[in-house]
């Protein structure tokens, strides 16, 4: 378990923040991920706003430093710099936090590289709440607002092995990605052998009583409240979601049609992202179920400590296993 | 087939005469929806002139050839300039030009990178410099010699992203790149709303190699061109004085209006008023 996570106290700006207990974890996965790329693809280039100390980007500059531009704060000019980059024929990873990326780049991202089809991925540090730096370095809403723009692909890695897995498939991909990235110590949850693509989800845990719909770190978590769960007796299974677009739709409804409740489980808030995706999923199948969210309230987060801010909004372990046995024994 | 390339020694007054085509190409335009951006391109067309017909380095059959020369028009309303420019090098037919701003065209009001010959879509404004410097990187890793020109206005000069992208290209010491500030005067709320001004010295101040000329001055705007080609660690930032309107006395004296909209028999009657006067006739 990692330094980053003792309750009580807000971390320093780069401190891991998103590790859980009682897994093995890989260093900056994103980073070394993309050096290695970096060494059999030279057409790959990267770019920060000043943040790539903490976006985990330093493995690729330390290797390409030729390959690497520091644009300074200044984001509209990050993703503009990046589609130019790719006009001319290279494939840019640009790293900032999501809150940047999407409030003060959005034009850009829309305009500049998904209305071309520009070959651009942004890697988007401190989703939802991995810092207790409070609302202005909390992005609580960026799959709400990256979603809506048309042909713009959305993922929400859950752990270190499907970081280092969809930088290598969004690589390939051909098109602009907006990606989550956990950073500094980040668990391996995912059992070896995990394959990740673009747009399909994957089922994780089978089960006939519960499913959890999940994304993002939130599969841990899932993960972990379904072993507990199955101990109370409630069977449960989890269906991971790391693209939240393109969704797939199909895994959603077949996955739901074999458990009685549906539980969506986001680092986010619960408009706009996997809860909405799934609830029109489900609504376009014809399939009546009633499913619970779990994610952030419609308001901004306040100052803290990660694990008590988790803990406050329902995003731990013990929260999930709360909330899915008062569902069951209600 | 290359165009302008080598650069040879500019024919001022032949470059004049293709500015003259250009606006006469635009008044075609602008007559088939009754309006259009008419004031603004009437005053860049002779920038394009001379970047079209002697500046540039390109290849009007190969569009895609790595090498080329870029022009990014970051301005994306100016689109009838460009149009005007891309038909007379050959790029797309001129007989296409009437269907500017009409239903299902190519030659939108607004560039999208869609229509052959675009290099970046400029509507929204404060777009083009920093995907310029974009490109500019991309060349130098690849050891390309080809420039990047980026066309922008002083209107445009009031987003931030502007002043983002001025930043870091002269961090990055790009000095194949020429930014060409167009200041007409005019913004969509009419004449410009925020003063820019001293223009030049704060393209200086962020580091660019910054020269300042009237801009519908043929003669001093090949002469600012051939002095930003100089590779110096520098980029390059021309001030172009432009007059919307330039050389159609009607719409130059007009109100200084961003859109420009009259009656058919109006266009007619500057266009026979033109063709007069040049010697024009389509």
């Amino acid at each position: 378990m990692s330094s980053g996570v003792q309750a009580g106290r807000t971390l320093a700006m780069g401190q891991d923040e998103a590790v859980g207990g009682g897994r093995q974890s890989v260093e900056a996965p994103f980073g070394r991920a993309l050096a290695r790329l970096g060494q059999s693809r030279n057409d790959i280039v990267g770019l920060t706003a000043d943040l790539g100390k903490y976006t985990d980007i330093l493995p690729f500059r330390d290797a390409f430093p030729d390959r690497f531009f520091n644009v300074g704060m200044a984001e509209q000019n990050l993703v503009a710099v990046a589609a130019g980059l790719a006009r001319a024929g290279k494939v840019p990873f640009a790293t900032t936090y999501g809150v940047f990326a999407t409030r003060r780049a959005y034009d850009f991202v829309a305009i500049a590289l998904a209305h071309s089809n520009l070959n651009v991925k942004i890697v988007a540090g401190l989703p939802g709440l991995t810092t207790g730096y409070g609302g202005t370095h909390q992005a609580i809403e960026d799959l709400a607002l990256m979603r809506m723009i048309p042909g713009l692909t959305v993922i929400d890695p859950c752990d270190a092995t499907e970081i280092e897995a969809a930088t290598a498939a969004i690589a390939e991909h051909q098109g602009p990605v907006y990606m989550r990235l956990l950073r500094g110590s980040v668990p391996v949850v995912l059992e070896p052998g995990y394959t990740f693509e673009i747009g399909k989800a994957r089922r994780l845990r089978e089960g006939s009583d519960v499913g959890i719909i999940s994304t993002g770190f939130m599969t841990e978590r899932a993960l972990d409240a379904a072993e507990a769960l199955q101990k109370q007796g409630i069977s449960t299974g989890v269906l991971h979601v790391p693209a939240i677009k393109p969704f797939d739709a199909g895994a959603v409804a077949e996955f739901a049609s074999g458990v009685r409740r549906i539980v969506t489980a986001e680092n986010h808030v619960m408009v706009g992202g996997l809860a909405s995706l799934v609830v029109e999923s489900l609504f376009e199948a014809g399939i009546a179920k009633k499913v619970t969210r779990i994610g952030l309230p419609d308001r901004y987060i306040e100052c803290g400590a990660v694990p008590t801010l988790q803990a406050k909004y329902g995003l731990t372990t013990e929260a999930v296993i709360a909330t899915i046995s008062g569902l069951e024994s209600a | 087939m290359l165009r302008n390339s080598p650069p040879g020694s500019a024919d001022v007054a032949a470059l004049e005469r293709k500015a003259t085509l250009l606006r006469r190409h635009m008044l075609t335009m602008a007559r088939g929806q009754g309006q259009g951006y008419i004031g603004q391109g009437l005053g860049i067309a002779d920038t394009l002139a001379a970047l079209y017909f002697h500046e540039l380095r390109y290849d009007p059959h190969n569009l895609a050839w790595p090498d080329r020369d870029r022009f990014l028009l970051s301005t994306g309303h100016y689109s009838i300039a460009l149009w005007a420019a891309l038909a007379e090098a050959g790029i797309i037919p001129v007989e296409e030009l009437v269907t500017y701003g009409a239903d299902n065209s190519r030659l939108e009001m607004s560039t999208l990178d869609t229509t052959p010959g675009v290099e970046v879509i400029g509507g929204s404004l404060g777009h083009g410099l920093g995907q310029g410097i974009g490109q500019a990187l991309g060349l130098r890793l690849d050891c390309s010699d080809a420039r990047v020109f980026v066309e922008l206005s002083d209107g445009e000069m009031q987003e931030g992203s502007t002043w983002e992208a001025a930043m870091s290209a002269s961090h990055f010491e790009l000095d194949g790149l020429v930014a060409l500030i167009d200041c007409n005067g005019i913004q969509a709320d009419g004449p410009v709303v925020l003063n820019m001004e001293p223009v030049a010295d704060k393209w200086r101040a962020f580091g660019w190699e910054t020269a300042e000329i009237d801009g519908n001055d043929m003669k001093a705007i090949v002469d600012a061109l051939a002095g930003a080609r100089q590779r110096n660690g520098k980029p390059k930032a021309i001030v172009l004085r432009t007059l919307p309107g330039k050389g159609v006395p009607r719409i130059e004296t007009s109100e200084k209006s961003h859109f420009f909209r009259i009656d058919v028999a109006q266009w007619d009657g500057i266009i026979a008023e033109f063709d007069k006067r040049m010697g024009t006739h389509q």
